[in-house]
């Protein structure tokens, strides 16, 4: 029989976030990212050190901590291309730090798209050349394979099992939503509609978002959140079952929780606390893959996101600016893979990161605090405003190519 | 905002500097401070203290009533003689017109004096100077003022920074909109901007601004963001709706940066024009350098344009589904200009959105908070200072 465990998987990310691009600029000055303004929010480099410093830094150092103390404690890891791609510019430590995670071989890392983009629901073609992007970056750079696939933002449905099948990923990951799942939990392996060989993990929300989004929060009944208490629920939850998976942003520690709220030393002392009595356990995603059979199957036809209280992709693409930013971008497609022109390319494939989209939506009511948050314009109108005008400038770098075709406004 | 208050039962006296009739008003007790009628007083402006008016008023009114001035102080005694014997419980005193007669009460009877304040004196003149006369009643108001009210965060902080008030003395109720008085059986006539409805049906988007032309509403600033906006994409024009004495300047500077034919001048407009103005709107923008609140933008969003407020206007504070900029950034404006002309999905976007939201503050809640603060004022005695 084996034990009982947790399996972490922490997502690191940063995008590109488009400067003030102004129509001013268009046609004129290609440069979409780097804002002038050293201080302002959108400012990519300043963000990124901000971040490092707040939450990579000390963060991988934890885990180092945690790796050397307990044997038994191992994490997963997905880590994006426009983050690394960062990383090497600005914090080269921070990858470093992560090469070590990864040689101490308790640390998997898993696969996803090169740009965090939402290419699957637009352009497969594109989608599986930023999954190839990304196998690459991360063999090349801490020499391993993935094996277990995730979508941007969790989004998943069937046919996305079933691709990820073929490619021969031994598991995937979804949000574990009780509309979905109706009586059944989370807290066991599962098998994809019409897939072979794949297994599905599914996200225990509960106990993620105890951490991830109300750890901090004074007005929640439980706060302030002990390792004990966490632990105890924990505990609980896996009684007569065998697996929790904690999935979240890697930022939860130190950025949206900072270090002030006792985040760091409530994650020191709940893995302590787990591995108390040797009882529990901590896996990687391939090795709860690997313990336990799938118990039965789950179908997702529509799909399914780890995000607000809908759970699907309206933060993204729910109204007509997020949707049009989107049919814009992938319109351009083979115009843009045709010029063969790097820089080109990468820029537009930058410009097909989730969070652009995120920044635009207008969900106030209801969720509209979270998005008001991460978002660095004044407002989603803005955020649309700054990203048709990368798009007109895109056309014009085509139309300089093509010489064909009018520039569409 | 007077009869939202006596349904949650106020019982006001309400006194006015003129004489006329008032049907539909029986919620509260009109008091006419002077013989003038409506016309007379407001041939008095703020700035044309002498211009005079000496047609129908009798001797005795002649020389007190020609200015501003004399109709304040005529107003200020009519007041004196009025609550020897009504005394009140609050009084509450709307800028600085009112402000001396709000003053003299309280010396007078003890009663609390709440001033509200709708527009300061550097609102209005749109600088730093402005006239010292109404500086030294505003400042004299302010500092007399058991609590003051102010209509939005930016009004608070220009209480606050240039007054010297102490910010736990002021509270802000902002305005809201009577959406029910739209309801009066307007239906949009295509013919009274029947150029610009050809020029729609072209592909073109109409940009509409309703305000008076003075340089308060940062109007320079807009013409100059429309001849940027224009260089960039040419099926926009721009609606300037009202009249005032900048008129000839903008359209001088309009000529000079060559879009004369981009911007409609209509002179001043009212009733159906006024609101035909709205309505041929795609977007409505909001250029003041400084506006205490700004109701024109929920009346423009009624009609269904999307907002563009400067962050100067107060009104942008309670509004989400709106592009907000500084008052000086001719770069940006251009840029959501634009953005809103090519962009169905952004237009349509802003124009629901706003639709969602600008009727959510109704007179109701600013009633109900104005009596909140009677209450607390009336428990406290109101001799603070």
């Amino acid at each position: 029989m084996s034990k009982r465990g947790i399996a972490l998987y922490l997502h690191v990310h940063q995008p590109y976030r488009v400067r003030k691009y102004s129509v001013f600029d268009t046609a004129y000055n290609h440069d979409y990212f780097n804002d002038s303004d050293y201080n302002s929010e959108r400012n990519n480099e300043q963000v990124f050190r901000k971040v490092a410093a707040k939450s990579y830094r000390p963060m991988n150092s934890l885990l180092e901590k945690m790796i050397a103390a307990h044997p038994d404690f191992k994490v997963s890891l997905s880590i994006t291309g426009t983050f690394l791609e960062q990383a090497e510019m600005w914090a080269p430590d921070v990858i470093e730090s992560f090469k070590r995670l990864v040689d101490s071989g308790r640390v998997e890392i898993v696969a996803e798209t090169y740009y965090h983009s939402l290419a699957f629901f637009f352009s497969k073609a594109e989608f599986e050349r930023q999954v190839d992007m990304h196998r690459n970056k991360i063999k090349e750079l801490f020499g391993v394979e993935t094996k277990v696939f995730r979508n941007t933002e969790l989004s998943y449905n069937d046919s996305l099992a079933k691709w990820a099948d073929e490619k021969g990923f031994k598991g995937i990951l979804a949000e574990g939503w009780d509309p979905v799942l109706e009586w059944r939990s989370p807290n066991f392996v599962y098998k994809p509609k019409d897939t072979k060989n794949i297994s599905l993990l599914l996200k225990n929300y509960k106990l993620s978002d105890d951490i991830a989004f109300r750890f901090s929060n004074k007005n929640w009944s439980e706060w302030p959140l002990s390792a004990e208490k966490y632990s105890a629920w924990a505990n609980a939850s896996i009684s007569d079952q065998p697996l929790i998976n904690l999935f979240m942003d890697y930022e939860t520690f130190g950025e949206h929780q900072w270090e002030d709220t006792g985040i760091f030393n409530f994650f020191e002392a709940f893995i302590s606390k787990w591995l108390e009595g040797g009882d529990k356990t901590f896996y990687t995603l391939s090795e709860a893959i690997d313990t336990f059979e799938p118990i039965g199957e789950i179908s997702m036809p529509y799909t399914v996101t780890w995000a607000d209280t809908e759970r699907d992709l309206t933060a993204w693409l729910g109204n007509s600016m997020q949707q049009e930013a989107m049919r814009y971008i992938y319109a351009i497609e083979e115009d843009v893979m045709s010029t063969k022109d790097l820089d080109l390319i990468s820029d537009w494939r930058k410009l097909q990161t989730s969070d652009h989209v995120y920044y635009m939506c207008t969900k106030w009511f209801s969720d509209g605090d979270v998005h008001a948050y991460f978002s660095p314009y004044s407002s989603p109108y803005d955020a649309f405003l700054y990203y048709l005008n990368t798009v007109r400038d895109l056309r014009w770098r085509l139309h300089h190519y093509h010489h064909t075709g009018g520039l569409n406004g | 905002m007077s009869k939202a208050l006596a349904i949650q039962g106020a019982d006001i006296d309400f006194v006015i500097p003129y004489t006329a009739d008032h049907p539909g008003i029986d919620f509260m007790r009109i008091h006419s401070a002077t013989g003038l009628t409506p016309l007379e007083r407001n041939g008095l402006g703020a700035y044309d203290s002498s211009k005079v008016i000496n047609k129908s008023l009798s001797k005795a009114d002649i020389n007190d009533l020609k200015d501003m001035r004399g109709v304040q102080k005529r107003y200020v005694k009519f007041v004196e003689n009025f609550v020897g014997d009504n005394k009140p419980d609050v009084v509450h005193a709307h800028d600085w017109l009112t402000m001396e007669a709000g003053m003299r009460v309280k010396e007078l009877t003890g009663a609390p004096l709440i001033v509200h304040v709708h527009a300061t004196e550097f609102d209005r003149s749109g600088s730093d100077t402005g006239n010292p006369i109404v500086h030294e009643i505003e400042y004299q108001g302010l500092m007399m003022a058991d609590r003051i009210l102010a209509v939005s965060n930016i009004t608070k902080s220009i209480i606050m920074h240039k007054y010297g008030i102490p910010e736990d003395k002021i509270e802000v109720v902002y305005n809201a909109i009577d959406v029910s008085s739209f309801n009066d059986g307007y239906v949009y006539d295509f013919s009274t901007y029947k150029y610009l409805e050809a020029l729609k049906q072209e592909g073109y988007t109409v940009a509409v601004t309703v305000t008076r032309f003075t340089i308060q509403k940062g109007l320079t600033h807009l013409v100059k963001a429309a001849a940027k906006a224009c260089q960039k994409y040419d099926k926009i024009v721009f609606l300037f709706a009202g009249d005032g004495e900048q008129r000839d300047e903008l359209i001088s500077l309009a000529s000079k940066l060559g879009i004369s034919d981009k911007i409609f001048f209509t002179g001043f407009v009212r009733g159906k024009q006024w609101r035909d103005a709205f309505s041929v709107g795609d977007m409505f923008i909001m250029s003041s350098v400084s506006e205490p609140f700004g109701l024109t933008a929920l009346e423009a969003a009624h009609h269904g344009n999307a907002l563009i407020i400067s962050k100067q206007s107060g009104v942008g504070e309670v509004l989400h589904g709106i592009f907000r900029y500084d008052f000086w950034d001719e770069d940006l404006l251009a840029d959501q200009i634009i953005g809103i002309a090519t962009s169905d999905a952004l237009k349509t976007c802003l124009q629901n959105d706003i639709k969602q939201e600008y009727d959510k503050i109704t007179w109701r809640d600013v009633a109900k908070k104005c009596l909140m603060v009677y209450e607390k004022m009336k428990s406290q005695g109101g001799l603070a200072i």
